[in-house]
């Protein structure tokens, strides 16, 4: 027989002015298994919890039942109360009868048995608690880094300098992202790749990285703590342990006039190539579309010219089976090509480019060498249009939301063209400024008042091509829409910054939510913003959406200090809030049919499939098992399960059934 | 006469419903008293055999809550709470519960004030039905029994 407390709160006046809270705790204590009611002021104070500690060592309690706020506020504060007294904390209950119950009902006795069937409900439901264990999961102190731009570098080095081993995943043959890309950063305007490959380098060089370039990650298994993490190291066609970055094999490969991606389109490189010279590892790969070898078998030029003889043609991609403990996702963003846009031209305008290519073009190591020149005839254009919002916070466009990037960059890109070309003109067309972060809006202040750069509040409608200029056509919106048209040289579209690609296909993988931008979702927008809703995956940088340099690094860090503290113990506390398998004692006595039906349904891929054989190694039958590691306890296959053979702990059958029972027991007054 | 007091039963969320009607309180939006709410982890929890006896144990609605599509904290939870209401939805009629006795909503932990029109209305809607008596009719008759727990 439980042996039940129940411990009324006032709440100072907030429950007892409209509660009759001595009826409420008198009621009670008539209830079956109720041996101990009282009511008192504050119930969460010192003495009020020391109130409900003494009672449990006085009466012997079995349960306890506090009728006083939300279960939100203080369930955690009366668990541990419980447990300090040698009760285990899963064996009270909180009834909700503030904010369900005094605040939303006026005084009366209709709100008082409202107040009293919560209580009894509850008392009903805690008779039918069982006590819980924590749940200890051992953790793997390695972390995985996906993504190695400047996001991904932080969260790195962050988590190697605590001292833990990280695997840094980079999909292309260098680590650096869009970073590396850019010509100088806003607001200071110091040089982009000057900041960064100090930063790269130490990647390279730090003792607890390991860092995998030109990969990718082929599968994800297992759950917090415990990842099975699976990684193609594609081939880069030569043995990296010869190979010294001598780079002798770029210069001399025999197709030189292939689209460097780095560049933007704007340059060029060879089949055998390093996507720039500060590429950390400087070690080059074989584009295998572009190669000559690769297409007519014959070639061989850099096996030829190769002082170590490191090239290797017939190497395959490798797996490598990792075991890891944390992941961080930091695959960053891209952004929409000139293409994207109709009423710019569709991309067949040579002039008309999108903000990473004139980043390369004012960058000292671009194709220019930093001199603005027009990528149609090479001349340097005396009057740019830059248009900031060309996608973005368009609807129509199916971009709803700012990029929150390009208002920023747009001014520097305007500011970078009058500090190179002092005669020219520069044009921005803008919705609005957002210029929000320190020095930002200075910033832009600066480029308008001392680099003279003309702002023009709206939008441009067309841009087409006549005698050589780029004629746009746009409204002034702040003198009453009045059209506006510029013969330009040159434009640049601030286009929208979107989720990269491939980011639905990992989070799939990673089995990690994501919005309808396909940017990650993080657990909570406010106050989990590095989290995501799996367990031991944090989220870094511009792939949950697109955000600059200074936020992208201190995301970073923060999702580093998320794997610090997932590491800084050897074994992880869960609440024992999961799914369990009935299991009657003797292996194969389960209700369990094994009819699988609860796989699909989890969300966390928790639920198992176990296999009971004879001695001579005969399955005799098939069982779910619920992964407690993974399981998160929303108990969606508990409600599914045909045989009822599943129970939720916490909120299993019994306890449900007799709390709505108990509730409807007396008449609502 | 005097006016019918249904009784009502929610069966809300952790996440969303349980936080907004959280909310309600916070923000001192008064609404009627004719509901208990039942928290869960997730609407995907909720069998609908508890609805079932809710109704065969004295309740004349039920509310049935949970997360917005597409926002709910165990990524899909809501969404096979609702492909089971459809279908429980089907069966209603056949078991002789009015299927209008029951109120499928969203109500975000936002909704502080959502939740109460939504109890309110549907206090309104079932007191309009009018009392949960089927049930009642065949234990009188020796179908079912009294107090339905199997």
């Amino acid at each position: 027989m439980s042996r039940i407390g129940v411990f009324v709160c006032h709440c100072g006046e907030n429950i007892s002015a409209t509660v009759d809270v001595a009826k409420v705790a008198d009621d009670s204590s008539r209830l079956p298994g109720v041996v101990h009611s009282v009511d008192y002021k504050y119930m969460c104070s010192d003495p009020g919890q020391t109130l409900v500690k003494e009672a449990i060592k006085e009466h012997n309690l079995t349960g306890v039942v506090v009728a006083a706020c939300s279960p939100r506020m203080h369930e955690p504060t009366f668990r541990k109360a419980c447990a300090t007294a040698g009760l285990n904390p899963y064996l009270s209950e909180m009834a909700n009868v503030r904010e369900h119950c005094s605040w939303v009902h006026d005084k009366g006795e209709q709100t008082t048995q409202k107040a009293f069937d919560v209580v009894r409900a509850m008392i009903s439901k805690v008779s039918n608690n069982g006590a819980l264990e924590p749940i200890k999961v051992p953790v793997t102190k390695r972390a995985l880094v996906v993504g190695g731009g400047v996001a991904g570098i932080q969260a790195a080095l962050d988590i190697a300098n605590c001292g833990h081993q990280v695997i840094l995943v980079e999909r292309s043959p260098s680590i650096g992202g869009h970073m590396a890309q850019l010509s100088e950063t806003f607001p200071t305007l110091d040089c982009s790749q000057c900041i960064l490959t100090p930063r790269m380098v130490e990647v390279a060089q730090h003792p607890n990285i390991t860092l995998y370039t030109y990969s990718e990650i082929e599968s994800v298994d297992g759950f917090i703590g415990n990842f099975k993490v699976k990684i193609r190291k594609r081939a880069r066609n030569l043995d990296e342990d010869l190979c010294t970055g001598c780079g002798l094999c770029t210069t001399k490969c025999p197709q030189k006039k292939i689209p460097s991606e780095f560049e933007q389109g704007l340059g060029f490189r060879p089949a055998i190539y390093t996507p720039f010279p500060q590429a950390v590892p400087n070690k080059p790969v074989i584009d295998h579309d572009n190669c000559t070898y690769y297409k007519s078998g014959k070639c061989k030029v850099c096996e030829i010219v190769c002082p170590t003889k490191a090239i290797r043609f017939e190497q395959e991609d490798t797996i490598l089976d990792v075991e890891i403990g944390a992941i961080v996702l930091a695959t960053g963003f891209d952004i929409k090509r000139s293409d994207f846009f109709p009423e710019y031209g569709k991309g067949k305008y040579k002039d008309v480019i999108d903000g990473l290519q004139f980043e390369r073009l004012a960058s000292a190591s671009g194709p220019t060498q930093g001199m603005i020149r027009r990528p149609s005839d090479g001349q340097i254009p005396k009057k740019i249009v830059f248009i900031a919002c060309a996608g973005s916070r368009d609807p129509a466009k199916g971009i709803e939301y700012c990029s929150k990037i390009c208002c920023m960059y747009t001014a520097k890109h305007a500011m970078l063209y009058k500090h190179k070309v002092h005669d020219g003109e520069a044009h921005v067309f803008y919705m609005d400024i957002r210029a929000g972060g320190k020095m930002y809006e200075e910033f832009v202040r600066r480029a308008i008042v001392e680099d003279h750069v003309n702002y023009t509040r709206g939008r441009v409608s067309t841009i087409y091509e006549l005698d050589g200029k780029l004629i746009v056509k746009g409204a002034d919106t702040l003198l009453g829409a009045q059209a506006v048209e510029i013969e330009a040289d040159m434009v640049v579209l601030a286009t929208a910054g979107i989720a990269n690609d491939g980011s639905e296909e990992l989070a799939q993988k990673m089995h990690v939510s994501y919005d309808e931008h396909k940017f990650f979702a993080e657990a909570h927008p406010k106050l989990k913003p590095v989290e995501t809703n799996t367990g031991g995956i944090f989220l870094a940088g511009a792939c949950q959406t697109t955000r600059d340099i200074p936020d992208s690094v201190s995301m970073a860090s923060g999702a580093a200090v998320k794997v610090a503290a997932l590491f800084s113990s050897d074994l992880l506390t869960r609440e024992p809030i999961v799914a369990r398998v009935n299991r009657i004692p003797g292996p194969s006595h389960s209700t369990c049919v094994g009819c699988f039906m609860c796989q699909p349904v989890c969300p966390y891929q928790a639920i198992e499939r176990e296999e009971i054989k004879d001695r001579a190694g005969n399955v005799i039958k098939s069982l779910a098992r619920i992964n407690e590691g993974l399981c998160q306890g929303c108990g969606t296959c508990v409600a599914l399960c045909r045989s009822k053979s599943i129970d939720l702990l916490g909120y299993t059958d019994n306890q449900m059934h007799s709390e709505v029972l108990s509730v409807l027991e007396e008449a609502f007054v | 006469m005097e006016q019918f007091e249904p009784k009502l039963v929610a069966f809300v969320c952790n996440w969303c419903t349980y936080a907004g009607a959280d909310l309600t309180g916070t923000s001192r939006i008064k609404y009627a008293t004719n509901v208990r709410i039942i928290r869960f982890p997730c609407t995907g929890r909720i069998d609908f055999m508890l609805i079932s006896k809710a109704f065969a144990n004295g309740a004349d609605g039920v509310i049935v809550s949970g997360c917005h599509p597409n926002d709910c904290h165990y990524t899909s939870g809501n969404f096979h709470a609702r492909r089971r209401w459809m279908s429980f939805n089907a069966m209603l009629t056949f078991m002789g519960i009015d299927p209008e006795r029951i109120i499928f909503s969203w109500v975000s932990a936002a909704e502080g004030a959502k939740w109460a029109d939504i109890v309110n209305q549907s206090v309104e809607k079932i007191r309009k039905i009018g009392p949960f008596t089927e049930y009642q009719k065949l234990v009188q008759s020796g179908i079912e029994e009294e107090n339905f727990n199997g």
